[in-house]
């Protein structure tokens, strides 16, 4: 029971991370119809820009508190992310807005392996450790350990989720957003300006992105270049199992793509006698992806729309 | 075209033949294998370029996994070609105590048929999916293969987990071992040389068949379903059969490469069978230029030879910068930007087919 217990737990945190990443491919799906291949590796360079704050701060101000260090680190991951991702779809996504739908989707590609190589130019190629900057002491809840860095990650997945809820339903950006995803023609015509409504979509889902990013590291202890792919893949897995386009699709995929890997991985191995064990815990997104495109292609809380081909 | 056209492009074209059945010759006169065994490399891509251009090009379906088609060829002639199987089940040593290792042709015809039926396997599930779905998916399958070739050394060693499969057999064509210098009349042919004529030729015949491909019937409905699949069902055309039997087609090609990269490098790991491999191979297709055969190999030649070229300059500029700027990150890094910036600048890569017959807008 109590590892049932510690495995949803650890689900839920995973699911958490996929689930802000998620958002912001379902957003910019959403509006321009791209996979943005390359939003793994912005989260990427948000980890690695917070990596190199704390270790920075921790030799130049060693007495600050670990939470003030964390948060500054957020922050300015936060705006080097969206600097970079702005600046993404202004030079590389843009131009192409109106090209065959392959151009794109490989630019996306390219910008994704130019991140990385640069990631490595800049970073090195190894791996670092993530410096735990919260306490170590965990959390006993009935049997099962719960860290605060994991307590501190589900806070803040809640804190933002309700922030983006706001910013989407309540304000007039928002408002701009959702009504570009409906029909960008007649949005335009409404006088929204479709450049301004795309660059802010990028950059908040940067945003998401980077904070996702430090979650993924504190929560794993190291950061490398080649980090943000497998994460961003699996995320948009989640968007896609959630109905892409859709934001609280978005959240559900995330946190049940979370729940299915990390049940998955505890159980697989007793399931098969050992035959297949939790090594394989990567393929399950692939195939829960390819289920889900046969059975139900617009996701679990995706509208039935008509064929785009 | 006039006969003297004609005749001048005839001589061209053997000008041409010569300079390319002369170039390993040369190379391998300056006394290093090392850049014959480069040409071998990029013919190899060619060939995987080649097949995917059947997948991409000629019927538009977007395939980040076809890295895997290649390792299916790869391990099934690692598995035939080598003592493997025998040093790990006593059942099959009894049967063959040294291996099977069946001839050269009749494992190509396997390798091809195998690769041809998980292609079309693993395209039956994306039939339904549009462009960026099915790369996704593609995608996901191509991990899914290389995720077992890692891991199936346990509980039953079949592939050796991620040591890979070693001492494999050399390629016999008729009884000439090519894995062994060949010396006729005072030249010593090496081993890599030997392969090169074996690879070109394969190419030759690659080239062959993707064009009589897009001449075909079968050539001509795949483009009408790569332009408007509704519109070519409309006409009563079979779009699952088509995309299935591009699917298989262009995996065959992927197959044969690998049975032939397999027994050139003497060993497979999943190591050669990275993400990677797939992104560059589409990236061949695309620079060169999308569904044209002269393109796609400008492509392959160009970012396989490149990265190469750039490696003997590289080591410089690696101490200069403490080793950031090391061979492998500059290639990775030519790379990314020669696909971020031709999407840019051609999207329809650098020779891009002539315009006839297709589509007005380019939606």
């Amino acid at each position: 029971m109590d590892t049932l217990l510690q495995q949803v737990i650890n689900g839920l945190v995973l699911g958490s991370m996929y689930a802000l990443v998620a958002l912001g491919y379902t957003m910019v799906y959403g509006i321009i119809g791209l996979i943005n291949f390359a939003h793994g590796d912005v989260l990427m360079v948000g980890a690695l820009t917070s990596w190199t704050i704390i270790v920075g701060m921790q030799e130049s101000s060693p007495n600050m508190p670990g939470w003030l260090m964390l948060i500054v680190a957020t922050l300015i991951a936060m705006v080097v992310a969206a600097v970079l991702n702005y600046t993404i779809e202004k030079l590389a996504y843009r131009p192409l807005r109106n090209s065959p739908r392959l151009a794109p989707l490989i630019t996306a590609i390219g910008m994704s392996i130019l991140l990385q190589t640069l990631a490595m130019i800049i970073w090195k190629p190894n791996p670092k450790s993530y410096p735990s900057v919260l306490s170590n002491e965990p959390f006993h809840i009935g049997g099962a350990v719960i860290s605060v860095t994991q307590v501190t990650i589900l806070a803040t997945t809640a804190i933002t989720l309700a922030v983006l809820m706001w910013l989407v339903n309540r304000t007039n950006l928002g408002r701009a957003m959702r009504a570009t995803a409906e029909n960008p023609r007649v949005a335009a015509l409404m006088g929204i300006k479709p450049d301004v409504v795309i660059s802010a979509t990028f950059i908040i889902g940067a945003m998401l992105a980077a904070i996702a990013g430090i979650m993924w590291a504190a929560n794993y202890g190291t950061v490398q270049h080649a980090m943000g792919f497998m994460p961003g893949l699996k995320a948009f897995v989640a968007a896609v199992m959630g109905g892409i386009g859709n934001l609280a699709g978005a959240v559900v995929g995330g946190i049940a793509l979370g729940l299915i890997e990390s049940l998955g991985a505890g159980y697989l191995g007793k399931l098969t006698g050992g035959v297949l064990g939790s090594q394989y815990t990567d393929i399950f997104a692939f195939i829960v992806l390819a289920i889900v495109l046969t059975l139900r292609p617009s996701g679990l809380l995706g509208e039935r729309v008509a064929d785009r081909a | 075209m006039t006969k003297a056209h004609a005749s001048r492009q005839l001589i061209l074209f053997l000008l041409a033949a010569v300079a390319v059945m002369a170039l390993p010759i040369l190379l391998q006169m300056t006394g290093s294998n090392s850049w014959v065994r480069i040409l071998d490399i990029a013919l190899l891509y060619v060939l995987l370029a080649l097949g995917l251009n059947i997948v991409v090009g000629y019927a538009g379906l977007l395939d980040l996994g076809y890295i895997a088609f290649f390792a299916v060829g790869g391990y099934l002639f690692a598995m035939l070609g080598s003592t493997h199987l025998s040093d790990t089940f006593p059942a099959f040593a009894a049967m063959f105590p040294a291996g099977i290792h069946l001839s050269i042709w009749l494992v190509m015809l396997l390798a091809a048929a195998i690769a041809g039926l998980v292609g079309m396997l693993l395209g039956a599930p994306t039939l339904k999916l549009r462009g960026d779905y099915l790369a996704i998916v593609t995608l996901g399958f191509g991990e899914i293969i290389r995720i077992f070739l890692l891991n199936m050394d346990r509980p039953i060693n079949i592939t050796n987990g991620p040591k890979g499969i070693s001492q494999i057999d050399s390629i016999s064509v008729f009884g000439l071992d090519l894995g062994q210098r060949l010396t006729v009349g005072g030249f010593t042919f090496q081993p890599v040389t030997l392969y090169y004529y074996l690879f070109l030729f394969f190419v030759v015949l690659a080239v062959i068949i993707s064009y009589r491909l897009e001449r075909s019937r079968i050539g001509r409905a795949w483009m009408a379903v790569r332009e408007d699949e509704i519109a070519a069902k409309a006409m009563g055309l079979n779009t699952r059969n088509l995309k299935l039997m591009a699917f298989g087609m262009g995996a065959t090609f992927g197959g044969v490469s690998g049975v032939l990269f397999a027994s050139f490098q003497r060993f497979v790991s999943p190591e050669s069978f990275s993400l990677m491999e797939s992104v560059m191979v589409v990236a061949m297709v695309v620079l060169g230029g999308i569904g044209h055969i002269p393109g796609v190999i400008l492509g392959a030649l160009l970012l396989a030879g490149l990265p190469e070229l750039l490696r003997h300059v590289a080591h410089p500029l690696t101490a200069m910068t403490d080793g950031r700027l090391a061979p492998e990150i500059l290639r990775q890094l030519l790379i990314a930007l020669a696909m971020v910036v031709v999407m840019l600048l051609r999207p329809k890569g650098l020779w891009p087919a002539p315009e006839h017959g297709k589509s007005l807008n380019n939606k």
